[in-house]
């Protein structure tokens, strides 16, 4: 059935389909309709969960682990401030292994105070041990949150769905919302070889002694690289059902390119426009789009790059005292390798500042037009 | 690609009926992106509503600057801000009043149409007197003004837009349908 859907609405049809038993959520715009939809759906009796009302987004994910340690399918969604107070339980969820899937409205953070979209809030949350996939359409939005729960609970680890506040959270478009037996068949219940239960007691997160705690961590991370390939897997499976395919990256006109601009969230769309206009004039570009931020999809990434001239990387985020973070990951992921081309770094649209295909027009002629960068951090669309 | 703009106050519906026309437009079977000005909004504050409307997937995820046509849903407006701002040549301006068009004098090279939306709503008891809610009656005026939905389209999203008195929605996007008034 295609409905016209706010991103908000369609992260909570995404929660409903996916069955999620547990619901703990704190409002904060632009996150707030997410919960309210959902709590309408419970309270309906359409879905049958939990929704439970909390004081916080530190409470309300501790809740979420509660929920998901005892077996139920948790859910929760916020924003800014909201994700950074949540930061401390965001670790506890990952190394307690808990498959939660979030939502979170990409919001920039206060002070000056701002509701408006940047990817400062979830990037700052990157090393808490969560898998990261950046949508950029509503239809993606409300899928992402359903493949969510199959890669979560395959290699027993939270994942957060991250999309633009407002160009995607009050932004309506169609969206296909699949049949409930179809996702039924994709995603079966949630049910744990291990859970808090009382006929078959053990015990969790207790204490752990330099002579183990190191061997979790690797297991974790050894979780975390097997996600690189469940969340393909799971995407084609999803894919196969629906006829919509989902991976860690989403390129476009890459194969023959000379130049490859790297996105995520919407601006990956717009700048596929900018893409088909500069070919037009022929110019060989192209874009990627990284969709799953951690794990890095660093292997696939380089067998797109290999043969580029020039890499274009714009970030709608930075980290102050060094450069916009994709493109950091980026440079990081490509040290070790033979891939030795120019690699640029671009931030702008902070804050909810429109990214334009004009602006991003503007992008490709500096990177063009520059044999390399001559600085670090090239701002665009700044008042300096 | 088409853009249109609605200029509305806030609390008058004018999101929502950005999203009723999106979802016409939907059923029609075209692409469509509907969005209002992000940000807050107050009750009685002069709101805006975008819609884009293609026959191909929207991938353009910017806002509107320069709309083909605008729509307003609140002719008090034209006082207090500049509707045509970025409007392109040639572009409608379809205006709630009970006024004809040659009343209304823009700089520029625009057709104005007017349909009185107002007394619609308040013969089909949408909203109160004092605040008739218009948003189903304007919709009709514009898919008759701008032809990106029929009306059969335009009533199968009010049935599932709205969420009461939806034979009498229908009615008033019916009569504004037939009462739409385009200017020289």
């Amino acid at each position: 059935m295609k409905k016209v859907l706010m991103g908000n609405h369609a992260i909570s049809y995404g929660a409903t389909l996916s069955r999620v038993q547990v619901i703990a959520a704190y409002p904060i715009t632009p996150q707030t309709q997410v919960v309210e939809l959902l709590s309408e759906i419970v309270a309906n009796g359409e879905l049958e969960a939990e929704f439970i009302k909390v004081e916080s987004e530190h409470s309300a994910m501790a809740a979420c682990i509660g929920a998901s340690a005892a077996g139920a399918r948790a859910f929760t969604a916020t924003s800014s401030q909201g994700l950074l107070l949540m930061h401390e339980v965001l670790h506890w969820a990952s190394r307690a292994r808990l498959p939660i899937v979030m939502a979170n409205i990409n919001r920039a953070i206060s002070p000056g105070w701002t509701i408006w979209t940047d990817q400062n809030d979830s990037l700052s949350q990157r090393d808490t041990g969560w898998i990261q996939i950046y949508a950029a359409d509503n239809q993606e939005v409300l899928d992402s949150i359903i493949i969510g729960y199959k890669v979560a609970e395959k290699v027993s680890l939270p994942l957060m769905v991250v999309l633009d506040a407002f160009v995607l959270s009050h932004t309506y478009e169609p969206v296909d919302i699949p049949d409930q037996d179809k996702v039924d068949k994709f995603l079966p219940p949630y049910n744990p070889k291990i859970k808090l239960d009382p006929e078959d007691p053990h015990a969790f997160g207790g204490l752990t002694a330099p002579n183990i705690y190191m061997e979790f961590q690797y297991n974790h991370q050894l979780a975390m690289m097997e996600a690189k390939k469940v969340i393909n897997e799971a995407g084609k499976e999803y894919g196969e059902i629906t006829g919509r395919y989902y991976q860690n990256l989403s390129p476009y006109k890459v194969d023959d390119a000379e130049y490859i601009l790297i996105t995520s969230g919407t601006v990956a769309k717009t700048t596929n426009i900018v893409v088909d206009k500069l070919r037009e004039s022929g110019v060989k570009i192209g874009n990627l789009r990284i969709r799953t931020f951690r794990p890095f999809p660093s292997e696939e990434i380089y067998e797109i790059l290999k043969d580029k001239k020039k890499i274009f990387v714009i970030d709608r985020n930075l980290s102050f005292g060094n450069t916009g973070i994709f493109f950091q990951e980026v440079k990081a992921s490509l040290y070790n390798t033979d891939i030795k081309v120019p690699i640029f770094g671009f931030v702008t649209g902070l804050g909810g500042r429109d990214v334009t295909p004009e602006l991003i027009e503007e992008i490709v002629n500096y990177g063009m037009k520059k044999e390399k960068p001559e600085e670090e951090v090239i701002w665009m669309g700044v008042k300096k | 690609m088409l853009e249109l703009r609605l200029h509305g106050r806030g609390g008058q519906g004018s999101v929502v009926a950005s999203k009723i026309l999106a979802d016409a437009v939907m059923k029609g079977g075209k692409f469509v992106q509907a969005f209002p000005e992000f940000g807050v909004e107050r009750r009685g504050a002069p709101v805006f509503a975008f819609v884009r409307i293609d026959d191909k997937p929207i991938l353009l995820k910017s806002k509107i600057y320069t709309p083909d046509h605008v729509i307003v849903l609140d002719p008090t407006l034209i006082e207090s801000i500049n509707i045509t701002e970025g409007l392109k040549d040639n572009g409608i301006i379809l205006i709630n009043s009970e006024l004809p068009p040659s009343e209304f004098k823009f700089e520029g090279n625009y057709r104005v149409m007017t349909v009185d939306a107002k007394r619609i709503a308040i013969k089909y008891r949408l909203g109160s007197k004092a605040s008739p809610i218009v948003n189903t009656a304007i919709l009709g005026a514009v898919i008759k003004a701008i032809p990106v939905a029929t009306m059969d389209n335009l009533i199968e999203a009010i049935k599932d837009g709205v969420p009461v008195k939806i034979e009498e929605n229908i009615a008033a996007a019916k009569e504004a349908y037939e009462s739409l008034i385009k200017g020289e």
